[in-house]
């Protein structure tokens, strides 16, 4: 792509953020330019070529401009810069820091440096003058906040290296040369700790990407027990407004077993960013005991900022998640919400008056759905390490209806679906995570089990499938009482349909706002699957059907004071006597 | 942006359009202002020399020798104090028959925030109504619409909000709306005696309907100014925003996009969340709240226009008559607060969480009961039971002319819990059961 001389030209036409602009050289898809509006650079991605003509798609608003303003083009794509420093960050969709902007107001035009030029790192090389290397190797490390960052062979390098000379271990900046590499015709290559990538392209330097298989605790029941995710994997909550995806992502983000977490808030809410800029600098991540932020990287693209800049946000995000795991690190990308992005897809498509999709969504939305899912996963490094980018979107289906274009192509590339139920937000069960209509398709996968007979114990998964098939009768059983009334049906019914409540109110309910109860870990999760299953498989000796409700209520409570108790603290095991008494009242042995 | 006008007259327009006009006019900067034969336009489209303008009071009757002038600028707004107790049309013109306001002259759609000056919203709006307190605490800095059918009294209870509201300035942009809903607004606030803390911008059902896409940007122009130049705490009432959206259906259709769902343009959202998301806490302690009105269609959300908007805004009030006590109630189940969660138990009593959804919860548990009468079938004690709590909340908490603190709305809650029902029925934590619980006689 490098050319010697960079292309120029005019703009020509404008209709809102798409320009149409004359060139007067080679012009490259998806290169970046800037258009200059007296002094101040917009800048700009090539969508459309057409003779001479570029289609232009601009990441600001372009109120001012006229026809004939100059605009350079730069020989590259959009690119993000990798390397220390990025962690704990709050960056928007171009990798802009939005901490080093200044003003309350966002500036056209106001470009900062992604990561500290002038900022010394304690470099630690780990490799040696000598040394043969490839794109993505590791020759040296920082510490960054606690994780150990690697400083990698620039994953742009084609061919093998030998390490000419590398650095001895001292302070350097991210542009300082840490090593010379000599090529194989034997040319010096000089290499710092930072790094350019074209975020639209997958990082790929990795040796092998198998079938996932490890479970990624999450502290969220329902999830973790019924539709477990799997390191690498990935998944998507589709669901209503009001249905409670927000505060299921935080959760997620504040609770999963990840060591760094990469939050895309893709146009969103401005003030469910601030909730993670004020709270996570103060909450400790509960593995750990360091700050959560600390593991936390943001990009943030608004739903106010511009619509282009949005659409690039997410492959940022998935850019920087991929570098980290190229590190040997378990990433967890959540990006809230896809269908934004689809909409700032659409949105384009229409201006360039291309024929549309459904819903005026374009033609080709699903195959660029299923690529982006699919740079997710769980890799072996070429040095046998092993990383992983697990990726959770939501999606925000038009009406709440799931026939719609976003969710379906989604539904092809997800692995795991946790459909939102507007019923269960109603009725305040959250999360509202459907039991019955969701899956995760990792229970199937023989791996999976593997792990999990190992790992867990061998009687897991089925109790797992027990777990969803009370559920299904549970509901079920209640069709049909509603149909023929309290009375019209057997004793029985009342009992499978309340069994599958209790599983309901106690295993998938959850309280995300309360301390104990926000997020339970694995091992208290295996405690109360024992424990739920057992009063699911217990008889129990009633006369009339009016005294099932009752008893189970108080079942379900004592189970409620359980889980919002410390686990096996005196007042938990309190609850548990009573609640054990309770059961005894009417039990068949 | 240079503010001195550009007086070269064109008077050859060569394309006319019900909402455009086209001519050939070199060096114009896009959402440039013109005006043709004294009618207010924009520049929407620039193609090599030729300029078109979308006309906001339509095209009718202009002939191709009208004048044009380019203005060199986009819409703005003077803002001065004097803004005060002012009522403006859609284009920041006086229509109160007083002179034209002296102040700074501001572009109306300014940039974002940066999210990470924003602060986090944290202080709670009191309105004394419970279906709104106690259970969709409304915060500064929030944006929160009205979703009503026509027939409902969304503007009584809109203006109750915001005289109850302790806020310093309220800023009221009308769009489509009818005359008497105005003079209606306008004399709560006079017998309020709050007119002069009160800016309006007005579009009204006589004006043309393309005008009223210019109301939002200016009420949110006006209510930056007080909130970042004065630090004050803004409310501003946008009502209606239907009409808006069909405006920009209409406009978007003039200009032969492609429509989305509901013959919306497929920016929809976006264009929503440019204005919703104003809604701000400063550092320096101004705020912006929005409460907007979305008249519905028979009650159906799924249509674009709620649905985006429901996506955007932070939670959504619905009111629904209750027939059981003949009174407007805000429904407690689809109504939803998201920010509450940052003052409830925080800034309000420590069991007001636990509080609403027990009872939010036994509401519903009426509600089944209700469809089980309804069918034919006997009802259990506790059906019966939950029949009668839900009377009393509706009366007591959820109906709209309640006024009390939230303290209050919360004993009332726990009366009401011990009158039907057992602690266990109501599953609340149990310190909270032991400190609150009533121990009144049955």
């Amino acid at each position: 792509m490098a050319k010697n001389k960079l292309t120029t030209g005019k703009v020509q036409s404008i209709i809102s953020n798409l320009l149409i602009v004359e060139a007067d050289g080679p012009v490259s898809q998806n290169e970046i330019c800037y258009i200059n509006l007296s002094g101040v650079k917009l800048m700009a991605e090539v969508i459309k070529i057409n003779g001479n003509n570029a289609y232009v798609q601009v990441f600001e608003s372009t109120r001012g401009l006229k026809i004939g303003n100059s605009v350079e083009f730069t020989g590259h794509m959009l690119e993000v810069t990798l390397g220390p420093g990025i962690l704990s960050k709050n960056f928007d969709g171009l990798q802009n820091d939005l901490d080093k902007m200044e003003g309350v107001f966002l500036k056209r035009g106001d470009y900062t440096n992604p990561l500290e030029d002038d900022k010394l790192w304690e470099f630690k090389p780990l490799a040696k003058a000598g040394d043969k290397v490839a794109a993505g190797d590791w020759i040296g490390e920082v510490k960054e906040n606690w994780i150990h960052h690697k400083t990698m062979v620039p994953f742009k390098f084609t061919g093998s290296f030998t390490i000419k000379s590398i650095v001895s271990e001292g302070k350097y900046t991210i542009n300082d040369t840490i090593a010379v590499l000599s090529n194989e015709k034997n040319e010096d290559i000089p290499v710092a700790m930072a790094q350019k990538w074209p975020v639209r392209i997958p990082i790929r330097n990795y040796k092998s990407k198998p079938r996932p298989f490890k479970l990624m605790e999450t502290g969220v029941r329902t999830m973790d027990i019924l539709n477990p995710i799997v390191e690498g994997g990935t998944g998507f909550i589709p669901g209503p407004f009001g249905s409670g995806k927000t505060v299921l992502q935080h959760a997620l983000a504040k609770q999963a077993e990840a060591d760094l977490i990469v939050v895309a808030a893709c146009g969103e809410r401005a003030n469910e960013v601030v909730e993670i800029f004020k709270e996570y600098p103060e909450l400790d991540d509960p593995r750990t005991g360091r700050k959560l932020m600390e593991r936390t990287t943001i990009i943030a693209n608004t739903s106010n900022m511009p619509v282009a800049a949005r659409e690039a946000s997410v492959y940022t995000a998935m850019t920087i998640s991929e570098y980290y795991r190229a590190m040997g690190l378990k990433v967890l990308l959540l990006a809230d919400s896809t269908s934004r992005w689809a909409q700032a897809l659409r949105e384009m498509s229409n201006r360039m008056e291309e024929l549309p999709g459904p819903d005026a969504f374009p033609m080709d939305l699903s195959a660029i759905i299923s690529s982006f899912y699919a740079r997710a996963g769980y890799v072996y490094l070429n040095n046998g390490k092993t990383g992983s980018v697990t990726f959770i979107g939501t999606v925000s289906p038009a009406g709440g209806n799931l026939k719609e274009p976003v969710t379906e192509s989604t539904k092809k590339a997800a692995r795991c679906f946790y459909g939102l139920s507007q019923q269960r937000a109603d009725s305040k069960r959250y999360p509202a995570i459907d039991p019955i209509d969701s899956y995760s398709k990792y229970l199937e996968y023989t791996e999976f089990k593997e792990y999990i007979n190992k790992n867990f114990s061998s009687d897991w998964i089925e109790n797992v499938l027990y777990t969803k098939n009370i559920l299904l009768r549970g509901k079920e059983a209640y069709e049909q009482i509603n149909i023929l009334g309290d009375d019209g049906v057997p004793i029985n019914y009342h009992l499978n349909f309340w069994k599958s409540e209790v599983i309901d109110f106690v295993i998938l309910q959850q309280d995300a706002f309360d301390e104990v109860d926000a997020s339970t870990p694995i091992e208290r999760q295996k405690y109360m699957l024992k424990s739920i299953i057992n009063i699911c498989k217990n008889d129990y000796k009633f006369d009339s059907f009016e005294e099932v409700n009752p008893y189970f209520k108080k079942i379900i409570n004592f189970y409620k004071q359980m889980n919002y108790s410390e686990f096996q603290s005196d007042k938990f095991n309190g609850f548990k006597k009573e609640l054990n008494a309770t059961i005894e009242e009417r039990k068949i042995a | 942006m240079e503010t001195q006008a550009f007086q070269k007259i064109y008077t050859k327009i060569t394309q006319v359009t019900k909402a455009t006009c086209s001519l050939s006019a070199p060096g114009i900067s896009y959402e440039e202002l013109a005006v043709i034969n004294g009618r207010l336009a924009q520049v929407v489209k620039i193609n090599k020399d030729i300029v078109t303008l979308q006309v906001f009071s339509g095209t009718e009757g202009i002939p191709t020798n009208a004048e044009v002038i380019f203005m060199g600028k986009p819409p703005t707004l003077k803002v001065s104090d004097e803004l005060s107790g002012r009522i403006f049309n859609a284009y920041g013109k006086p229509i109160d028959g007083m002179p034209d306001i002296q102040g700074e002259e501001r572009e109306i759609g300014s940039p974002s925030v940066n999210p990470v000056r924003r602060e986090q919203p944290s202080e709670l709006i009191a309105t004394g109504i419970a279906g709104i307190d106690l259970n969709n605490t409304i915060v500064t800095g929030q944006k929160i619409p009205f979703f009503a059918d026509p027939d409902q009294p969304f503007n009584q209870v809109m203006a109750m909000v915001a005289l109850r509201a302790q806020a310093d300035r309220i800023i009221l942009g009308g769009m489509g709306m009818t005359n008497d809903d105005f003079l209606f607004y306008k004399n709560v606030f006079e017998n309020a005696g709050a007119s002069d803390r009160i800016v309006s911008f007005i579009n009204t059902t006589e004006n043309p309907s393309v005008e009223r896409l210019l109301v939002p940007e200016m009420t949110l122009a006006a209510a930056e100014y007080f909130a970042v130049d004065k630090n004050e705490k803004v409310l501003v009432l946008l009502t209606d925003m239907t009409l808006y959206a069909d405006a920009l259906s209409i406009v978007s259709n003039r200009m032969d996009q492609i429509p989305s769902k509901d013959s919306m343009p497929g920016s929809l959202y976006s264009d929503l969340a440019k204005i919703y998301e104003k809604a701000v806490q400063f550092p320096s302690g101004g705020s912006i709240t929005i409460i907007a009105v979305t008249t519905l269609s028979g009650g159906d959300i799924t249509h674009a226009i709620p649905d985006n908007t429901g996506y955007i805004t932070e939670g959504q009030l619905f009111l629904r008559k209750d027939s059981d006590i003949g009174k407007v109630i805000v429904d407690p189940f689809r109504s939803l607060s998201r920010l509450k969660q940052l003052v409830i138990g925080k800034q309000t009593r420590e069991d007001h969480p636990q509080v609403m959804n027990a009872a939010i919860r036994l509401f519903a548990d009426a509600t089944n009961a209700k469809t089980k009468l309804q069918n034919g079938f006997d009802l259990s004690d506790y059906d019966e039971r939950t029949l009668n709590f839900a009377k009393d909340y509706s009366n007591d908490l959820l109906a709209i002319d309640v006024n009390i603190e939230i303290d209050e709305m919360l004993n009332t809650g726990w009366r009401l819990f011990n009158k039907y029902f057992s602690p266990e029925e109501v599953g609340i934590k149990k310190e909270f059961v032991d400190k609150y619980w009533t121990k009144e006689e049955e």
